[in-house]
């Protein structure tokens, strides 16, 4: 599973519609709009995304994760738009018989997604805005 | 016979559109497109080292060829999660 949406992501239901009988274990990585950045308080982020090639680069992501480790199934959401401190910007479910591959391969979604998922963040200051370019 | 070109995030401020066509015929390859754009906006020389480019919606290196009906994308260092 796989998307972009404009809405708050509702994680609860992302996990239920992954997760199966057979998963011993579900991993989730919730990543939040953080209230500072760079020394500077952060009034709010706005993402952007070459969206038909950020959901080719989900799956490619989630291909991979697939691929080196031992998981059955692994769901990926990027919020796109305007967000607010706290709000969820991108969720990653992963399902798997055990725990290991699963807290394995959230964390290697979520560092492959910061490499190679066309999303850009613009962070907005009390005196401005600033494009974000590149992980961290 | 043309190119779709996309500017995505600071390019796309620099260039005042995200989306435009250039004459296939006129560009053998990714590198050839985005120094035609240089001329026109100059401040998109900053960004040549880090440039990311797809064509297709897949990577592809500065010399990569393109073709007519190809959709050409430039872009910085993603940002996402």
């Amino acid at each position: 599973m796989y998307r972009l949406v404009r809405d708050p992501i509702d994680i609860q239901a992302l996990t239920e519609a992954l997760a199966r009988p057979e998963d011993g274990a579900v991993a989730v990585f919730e990543g939040r709009v953080r209230n500072h950045a760079r020394g500077k308080q952060v009034r709010h982020l706005e993402y952007y995304a070459y969206e038909s090639m950020a959901i080719k680069m989900l799956e490619e992501v989630g291909a991979r994760a697939k691929k080196n480790y031992a998981i059955r199934d692994i769901g990926i959401v990027h919020r796109l738009g305007r967000l607010n401190h706290g709000e969820c910007s991108v969720a990653i479910v992963v399902a798997s018989a055990h725990r290991g591959p699963a807290f394995e391969a959230c964390r290697f979604a979520i560092d492959t997604l910061k490499k190679i998922v066309p999303i850009w963040k613009k962070e907005f200051y009390a005196d401005g805005e600033v494009w974000i370019e590149g992980g961290n | 016979m043309s190119i779709r070109i996309l500017f995505f995030a600071s390019l796309a401020d620099i260039t005042g559109t995200r989306e435009t066509e250039v004459d296939s015929a006129l560009f053998p390859d990714v590198s050839s497109v985005f120094e035609r754009f240089v001329t026109e906006f100059p401040a998109l020389a900053a960004h040549r080292s880090s440039l990311m480019c797809a064509v297709n919606q897949e990577f592809a290196s500065p010399d990569a060829p393109v073709r007519d009906g190809d959709e050409i994308a430039f872009f910085p260092p993603v940002s996402g999660g």
